[in-house]
């Protein structure tokens, strides 16, 4: 065993160890977590498959910023979360015949005929200079430059969207006007009154 | 002959280990020494003279303190959550530590020379705010959960301004490998990136200081209303590791800062007729970058003596309603200027 | 490294247009008081005006493949994005007084009906599933916030959570198709998908599979039985601007989904989806028409009708023949004009803290106003497909197209719930001529509001009149 593949089968299996906790512990911070984890050890795999830029932006986003509003959020709720599970023993037999059925079904049509292993070719592999960033740039804005901008559209939607839906201007909150602030001079504030020395009282 | 092969075997961990001792104790030794700039600096701008007690004018105060450190007990609260109330202080300390893997110091004095480093620092450093919101859930405390919030809203708004900030960079530099941009800014002073992407420039040092819950940021630890916020019921080492992981973020901003904004270990003089052919001073080396370092380092201690701690709001406003705004605007300048060619950086 | 011909911008100019100007709108709007908001109303009219001529400018003659095969510019392309701006304008000049008296008249509106418009765009021309799904998503997103827009109004929120829930549902439904599809055919270009799957000697089971799901999503997206649960609560739900909006461009817009997806990269299995869309047409004829009947408020009356009106254009399309595509063109472009008159009418009726969407209603409107109800009788009797209107022209071309390839029975089923659904269209006629009514109160809308739902009704009948020349525009689409 090389150690490549040692390095992904320590990754899968963190992988795969940390999606499970995700939906089988109770608190939601550690689930929260345990995805962090996941997330993580994901990005680990993608860096195996040369894929440094994906790798690095998973991180970056899911884990340095999603992850934590997520987190955020969760801690401020105080989720209970043992009546949503009451239910889990009782349907889980049915549930899991479900899941097989559907399982079989899939793979009966979808099955390794159509997207098994043979049917594509092993990627090659790049040497050290090669950049997935600088590939990824290219495509994206060559090829697809037409979806990403669309995408963008969508993010701007998302924006304008949660905004015009949630933000109320309430009248009575005060709101600071910085500049105002900032260009406040004395003589707005205080009045410096001349006045002759008053004489001790005795 | 299984010595040889044993050898052959573990070569590269072994230099790998060693290279990184190389990098990370001179490291501990500048964040125990700048601690100790920091309470001298401070104080003299106090009209204080600072620690003075231990070792020559107070040399020795950083050694004294560590000794302290490691022998207090660390205590760990009823109610806390153990496994993660250990694992946070080394959560906030392996970021702050593994970033430095692809800093590099000289053109050739670099640990990993890889593509994607800048992606790999901003990827790096964002993750150092689970130190703090895992201590500050674990502790079980109102105050140390006050601090990890608003510790996690903060470096969430700043990120992305300093993410910005850094596109600039590297759509000046031409590359997101942390060597080619410092050699980018090949020339003078007047060559580095901190003219043309002046805007940037300061965005980014002062989210810095931001990410680093550094004064006038630190509503994080807040001592005057929150007590010390994410960290207030840790002692001993675990406190200690949270303290070494400041600073060594703070070192590690300050650094990037001078690699991407002020030309890493390049010479100022360089390129000027007379100035540049002095012997030493005029050519590039690791000095330079340390010299730098040291300068932005001085900026993390002036702010603490200067400004008063910003408010959460001011805070908030500052990182969304400023600074995005800007670096979004001066990327679209920067942008311009690189199709019109404008020298000497973007010819 | 290949890069794009300047020239090839140009074809997307009307997009490109509509994009800046959107944005234009939004900026501007921040800067606006309440009082001036008819600025950013006259802007998004401006923009529309703008984008027709730039259509106009370059009108399609052939078919041109941009932007690395992700972007088609074709004849149907450029009538149905004309289409969609005129039906855009009626629903923002229907809806501005609507929306003053509810104060709900924020830039927001128009901004997401611009995007909304724009997402059409974008699926009208579209030349890859990517695309076909990215437009998609940005209009299905711009309509999940216009729904849910009158915050204070929980209906309104129900049915936003509704349409957003099963939205989803069926874009996830709609991608897992192409997703299959992609992995059968490796490509996401329309064109080549087409080829692969016609050059396919047996039609593989993966590609049917990938099929049902397309089928799915497209189903839901339209609104055919048995998808069609979201349709009555969510034009119910809404505030009947949007319920005007969602109920007229997108449909136009699903039928160009319908023939990109179907007609054109999955024409090789025509066959198979035959069978399916026939299943889909004569249950959604047969549900919408018959439940229709049992409805006593009329935006409820007019979204089981749009299923049913979706049957039709169902039948169009399952003919899969040139001429049932422009049957079908041309009843997804006047479903959507007489759609926006009728929801245009109960605009009309209604005013601050009434809504006049019940039946009782309409009741005497030939007292209040012969015009208006006359207006009103064209639009119901067009509908139904009642000859001398539109709406008869639209019906017999999809029929004559059915019966054209032996599916005489279907057209038979057609015909039969049609009948049936001429009944409830024709009792709002019988209460506005027959009935008293209720409340002799004036109508009182602004001019630009009586000019446009006169147009409209007058168009639907002029092209009920003369119907040639769109005919032969939506036959020219389909060569």
């Amino acid at each position: 065993m090389d150690f490549e593949r040692f390095v992904f089968y320590v990754f899968a299996i963190i992988l795969i160890y940390a999606a499970g906790r995700v939906i089988t512990v109770r608190n939601p911070v550690h689930a929260a977590l345990h995805l962090v984890l996941a997330f993580f050890t994901c990005a680990g795999l993608w860096l195996l498959l040369e894929a440094e830029f994906l790798a690095i932006t998973l991180v970056l986003v899911y884990v340095g910023a999603v992850m934590v509003l997520f987190l955020f959020v969760v801690m401020m709720l105080d989720i209970n979360t043992s009546p949503l599970r009451e239910g889990f023993i009782r349907y889980l037999p049915v549930g899991l015949v479900v899941a097989s059925l559907m399982l079989l079904e899939m793979f009966l049509v979808v099955g390794a005929r159509n997207f098994g292993a043979q049917s594509v070719a092993i990627p090659e592999r790049h040497g050290a200079d090669y950049s997935n960033t600088r590939e990824l740039g290219n495509v994206l804005y060559t090829d697809y430059v037409y979806p990403f901008e669309i995408a963008a559209v969508i993010l701007l939607v998302a924006i304008v969207a949660a905004i015009a839906l949630t933000m109320r201007k309430r009248p009575e909150t005060r709101y600071q006007d910085p500049s105002r602030q900032v260009s406040v001079q004395p003589e707005d504030r205080i009045r410096i009154v001349k006045m002759p020395a008053e004489r001790e009282q005795s | 002959m299984m010595w040889a092969e044993l050898w052959d075997l573990i070569e590269t961990p072994v230099w790998i280990t060693a290279k990184i001792i190389a990098i990370i104790v001179p490291l501990m030794l500048a964040v125990a020494y700048l601690t100790f700039a920091e309470r001298k600096i401070i104080g003299y701008m106090q009209v204080r003279i600072g620690p003075n007690r231990v070792g020559p004018r107070g040399w020795l105060q950083p050694i004294a303190d560590t000794v302290k450190l490691l022998m207090k007990e660390v205590i760990v609260p009823t109610n806390a959550n153990t496994f993660l109330f250990v694992i946070a202080p080394m959560l906030a300390i392996a970021p702050a530590l593994a970033a430095w893997a692809v800093i590099p110091f000289t053109d050739k004095l670099v640990l990993a020379d890889i593509n994607a480093g800048l992606l790999y620092v901003l990827a790096v450093t964002s993750l150092g705010v689970y130190g703090v919101i895992i201590a500050g859930w674990a502790t079980n405390s109102k105050y140390a959960m006050l601090g990890a919030l608003r510790s996690a809203a903060q470096i969430v708004a700043y990120e992305i301004a300093m993410g910005f900030a850094l596109v600039g960079v590297l759509m000046a530099g031409g590359s997101l490998n942390l060597r080619e941009i410092v050699l980018a800014q090949q020339g003078s002073i007047l060559h580095w990136f901190w003219l043309p992407l002046l805007p940037l420039f300061l965005v980014y040092f002062i989210s810095g200081v931001a990410e680093t819950n550094r004064a006038p940021f630190d509503v994080a630890e807040g001592e005057s209303e929150i007590v010390a916020g994410f960290h207030v019921e840790y002692s001993g080492m675990a406190f200690a590791i949270f303290f070494l992981a400041e600073y060594a973020n703070m070192i590690l901003i300050a650094t990037l800062t001078a690699l991407m904004f002020a030309g890493g270990w390049l010479s100022p003089l360089e390129g000027i007729p007379v100035l540049g052919a002095i012997p030493v001073l005029g050519s590039p080396g690791i000095f330079w970058l340390l010299a730098k370092i040291s300068f932005f380092l001085f900026f993390f201690l002036w702010f603490r003596a200067t400004f008063p701690r910003y408010r959460y709001d001011q805070i908030m406003r500052l990182g969304w309603k400023v600074f995005i705004p800007i670096t979004i605007v001066w990327l679209v300048v920067e942008g311009l200027a690189i199709m019109a060619g404008i020298g000497p950086w973007f010819d | 490294m290949n890069t794009i011909q300047v020239a090839e911008f140009g074809l997307l100019l009307p997009e490109i247009f509509v994009l800046v100007m959107t944005c234009v709108v939004l900026v501007v709007d921040l800067y606006l008081t309440e009082r001036n908001r008819d600025v950013t109303y006259v802007l998004s009219l401006l923009t529309l005006a703008g984008a027709a001529l730039l259509t106009l400018g370059n009108y399609p003659s052939g078919t041109t493949v941009a932007m690395y095969g992700t972007f088609v510019h074709d004849p149907m392309g450029g009538l149905l994005k004309l289409f969609i701006y005129v039906v855009t304008a009626g629903v923002f000049i229907y809806s501005r007084s609507y929306l003053r008296d509810r104060g709900l008249y924020k830039g927001e509106y128009y901004v997401l009906g611009l995007f909304a418009m724009l997402g059409m765009m974008v699926l009208v021309s579209a030349h890859s599933f990517l695309t076909i799904y990215l437009g998609l998503e940005l209009l299905s997103l711009s309509l999940y916030a216009m729904v849910a827009f009158d915050r204070d109004s929980p209906t309104a929120s129900e049915a936003a959570m509704k349409y957003f829930v099963l939205g989803a549902l069926a874009s996830g439904m709609l991608l897992y198709g192409i997703s299959m599809l992609y992995g059968a055919t490796g490509s996401l270009d329309i064109g080549e998908v087409g080829a692969a799957v016609a050059g396919s000697e047996d039609r593989s089971i993966i590609l049917i599979f990938a099929l049902c799901f397309v089928v799915a999503g497209l189903a839901f997206k339209l609104g055919a039985v048995p998808f069609h649960m979201w349709i009555p609560d969510v034009y119910h739900g809404a505030p009947t601007s949007v319920t005007l909006f969602i109920g007229s461009a997108p449909k136009i817009a699903a039928f160009a989904m319908l023939m990109r997806l179907l007609a054109e990269s999955m024409g090789g299995l025509q066959p198979d989806w035959q069978g399916m869309l026939a299943i889909l047409a004569v249950l959604s004829l047969a549900v919408g028409n018959i439940i229709a009947i049992a409805q006593t408020n009329l935006k409820r009356m007019l979204a089981y009708s749009t299923i049913s009106h979706m049957g039709f254009l169902l039948l169009g399309v399952l003919a899969g023949t040139p001429e049932g595509y422009s049957a079908a063109m041309f009843y997804a472009v006047t479903y959507a004009l007489m759609a926006i008159g009728a929801f245009g009418m109960i605009i009309l009726l209604s005013r601050s803290g009434f809504e006049a969407e019940r039946l009782d209603d309409f009741r005497g409107l030939n007292n209040r106003s012969p015009w208006f109800a006359f207006i009103m009788l064209i639009l119901m009797f067009s509908m139904a497909g009642v000859p001398p209107t539109v709406g008869f022209y639209a019906k017999l071309s999809v029929l004559e197209a059915v019966v054209a390839i032996d599916m005489v029975w279907i057209a038979l089923v057609a015909v039969f719930f049609s009948i049936i659904g001429a009944f409830y269209y024709i009792r709002v006629v019988k209460l506005m001529y027959f009935d008293e009514s209720e409340s002799d109160e004036p109508i009182n809308v602004g001019m630009d509001m009586r000019l446009a739902i006169s147009a409209n009704g007058v168009v639907v009948l002029a092209l009920g009149l003369f119907p040639g020349a769109l005919l032969s525009l939506c036959a020219a689409a389909f060569p």
